[in-house]
């Protein structure tokens, strides 16, 4: 079975005064179907770009997918006339922002927002819609659905938002929700409930989720798949397992060890990432992780490293695995 | 491990010999909210309910919670960057509350802050070497221009920066550089005493260690007190010694780190703990998550009694008449809730 969603060498670019911006250059992966899959990575690391660039939200000009193909249930989203993608958009792909407060609409109610999308893409009567509305906020734990509907989203906590935009993502029936940073901008203890609600609810009407975090901890709990990504490209890929203990590119490594960690002894000293990432606006020659690596060698220099298997499901963009492989059986 | 012996004495108990650097005792910080032409009194937000603590010298204090439960606010105030509604606030035993301008500006050398956000934190008009150099102007140190950057240029340096980065703007530099111009600047009146607000939540997690380790450093070549306000309980339980939880204006949970990771009593504080992610997806598949329910209510209409009753699991019905005092479980370890 073809997956649902398979993404190939997609390079998203921005012309910039500094020149272009290569947000995005050439990754590729895919999602099942149902499948929740974490894409990690920094800011500026392109995670963002890629996801809007799946909806063609990138802003043109200055921004442009240059090249590679997104299909998406048998059919090529780059292809699509404006009018089929925005079939897309909010049907059969949904989004939930990670700003509760800036993605809902002030000056419209939370019914009018609900329901907008439903009448357009389930083209049901404002009757119907409305019913479901209310059976929506319910499922996503929001009391008094009947009397929220009437209300704006000023009214609202930032956590009672984000279950709006949750309910407005599953309103139109999608086959795969796009979250950037859902919980980014919540408190800890809601951020758990916004988690746990993704979870509950894309399992039960079994729709695949990408998730875009930096936070590894949400990834490690939630995802089945994680992809990590750095400097505009996929650097590991890999099941949430083979990412957290097997990890076989320097900067995955690199992150889990800058990380406090909950579960270690207290006081251990972390290892930091030196340096910074690179510039975009120019070109990087080689893996553009070099700088920062401990294991960089000429090669690295020369060669821009491709993603390659190293395990069935686990791949990574580095000349040196072997080396890690051998130091983390030794470390193991 | 002095730290640990001087912490144990507290809150409320009788003063140890050797005296807290920071003694903070039954803080209130109300705000009123004014409304309609003549700006009539419409409501009290109780941001800082009646909270104490000591920071011993050299030890760094954690002070935990989400948006909104007053942690900024108690840090403010010990800055006295607000004016406290009533408590009071030792500095070596003097209090700040009603100081004059005159010794609160000489208390003020020997505390400084660094804040979240490196964007906004620093003027984008000065270069990094007026900003590091501007509060030894102001304090009248190295009043001699020559010597000023020399100073600048050694502070530069500790926190890791070359020092040509002087004559550079702010936004010529990185989130994690200018958050360690404001490092440097924190340091340049040799403080004993800093007040870190969220002071790495807006980095990336590979600047981050670099900055929590650059903040661990500077802790021990100096021996700084740290006031460490966070929401991020990894970070804090990495950096801190001790741990104070705060809920809606309220001290919830207080004790040494170890303890209060290990054996969190308040609800709240497991609540807390609980909803943290660990970064190993085998471990988190042996973790039971109950998230909590409800969210924080308005600290302008904070529920009666106990502040967290209408989210406790183990509320009873005299939890929504009485307020809970803090008392001691185990050396050092307080908790404010009758039913643990």
């Amino acid at each position: 079975m073809p997956a649902l969603l398979e993404v190939d060498n997609l390079h998203t670019q921005f012309d910039t005064s500094a020149g272009t911006v290569r947000a995005v250059d050439g990754i590729a992966y895919t999602v099942d179907e149902g499948e929740t899959v974490g894409i990690v990575g920094e800011s500026g690391c392109g995670k963002s770009v890629g996801a809007l660039s799946i909806l063609r939200l990138i802003p043109d000009p200055p921004g442009r997918i240059a090249s590679g193909s997104i299909r998406f249930d048998g059919q090529d989203l780059l292809a699509l006339s404006d009018a089929d993608i925005r079939a897309v958009r909010g049907g059969q792909i949904a989004m939930v922002f990670q700003e509760p407060m800036t993605s809902l609409n002030p000056v419209l109610t939370i019914g009018q927002q609900l329901c907008e999308g439903m009448q357009l893409h389930l083209k049901i009567g404002a009757d119907a819609a409305q019913a479901r509305a209310v059976e929506l906020l319910d499922m996503v734990g929001i009391s008094e659905a009947a009397r929220r509907l009437q209300q704006y989203p000023h009214h609202l906590s930032g956590g009672m938002r984000q279950r709006v935009m949750i309910a407005l993502a599953l309103s139109c029936k999608p086959k795969l929700i796009i979250a950037d940073e859902p919980t980014t901008a919540l408190d800890v203890t809601i951020q758990a409930q916004i988690l746990e609600l993704m979870r509950d609810l894309t399992q039960r009407f079994g729709v695949a989720l990408i998730i875009i975090t930096h936070n590894l901890g949400v990834v490690a709990r939630y995802a089945q798949r994680v992809n990590v990504m750095y400097a505009g490209k996929i650097v590991e890929s890999g099941t949430a397992t083979d990412i957290y203990h097997r990890p076989v590119h320097p900067y995955t490594l690199g992150l889990l060890r800058s990380i406090p960690r909950m579960d270690r002894p207290r006081g251990e000293r972390l290892i930091p990432i030196n340096g910074q990432p690179p510039d975009l606006t120019q070109e990087i020659t080689g893996c553009a992780y070099r700088p920062r690596c401990g294991f960089a060698t000429d090669q690295c220099a020369r060669e821009t490293p491709k993603l390659e298997t190293v395990a069935t499901g686990h791949a990574t963009a580095c000349f040196e695995k072997a080396q890690l492989e051998r130091l983390l059986k030794v470390a193991s | 491990m002095t730290v640990v012996a001087e912490a144990m004495v507290l809150p409320g108990a009788a003063l140890p010999a050797a005296a807290p650097l920071i003694e903070v005792n039954d803080l209130k910080m109300h705000f009123t909210i004014a409304a309609g032409i003549v700006r009539k009194r419409a409501a009290t937000v109780k941001a800082v309910d009646g909270v104490s603590f000591t920071i011993a010298r050299g030890e760094t204090l954690g002070l935990v919670g989400e948006s909104g439960c007053g942690k900024t606010t108690t840090g403010r105030c010990i800055l006295r960057l607000e004016n406290p509604t009533s408590g009071s606030i030792l500095f070596e035993g003097q209090n700040l509350c009603g100081m004059d301008r005159g010794s609160l500006n000489e208390k003020r050398q020997r505390m400084q802050v660094i804040f979240q956000d490196p964007f906004s934190s620093l003027n984008p008009r000065m270069k990094v070497g007026t900003i590091i150099g501007e509060p030894m102007k102001v304090h009248g140190i190295h009043p001699n221009q020559k010597e000023r950057e020399a100073r600048v240029a050694e502070l530069l340096s500790v926190c890791g920066l070359n020092p040509k980065f002087m004559d550079r703007y702010p936004h010529e530099m990185s989130g994690g550089q200018r958050q360690r111009v404001g490092i440097a600047r924190a340091l340049a009146l040799k403080p004993e005493f800093i007040v870190c607000d969220e002071a790495v939540s807006a980095l990336d997690v590979s600047i981050q260690a670099q900055v929590i380790n650059l903040l661990e450093d500077l802790r021990d070549q100096f021996n700084l007190s740290y006031l460490f306000i966070s929401h991020d309980l990894s970070v804090v339980r990495h950096l801190c010694h001790r741990v104070a939880v705060m809920y809606l204006g309220r001290l919830v949970e207080i004790a040494d780190a170890d303890e209060l990771f290990n054996n969190p009593l308040h609800p709240y504080t497991q609540a807390l703990l609980d909803a943290v992610p660990i970064p190993d997806p085998e471990l988190e598949k042996g973790r039971t998550h109950k998230a909590m329910k409800g969210e924080i209510p308005s600290p302008i209409n904070p529920p009666g009694g106990c502040v967290f009753h209408p989210r406790c699991p183990l509320a009873v019905d005299s939890c929504q008449k009485e307020v809970p005092q803090l008392r001691q479980m185990t050396a050092g370890h307080w908790v404010a809730c009758p039913r643990v």
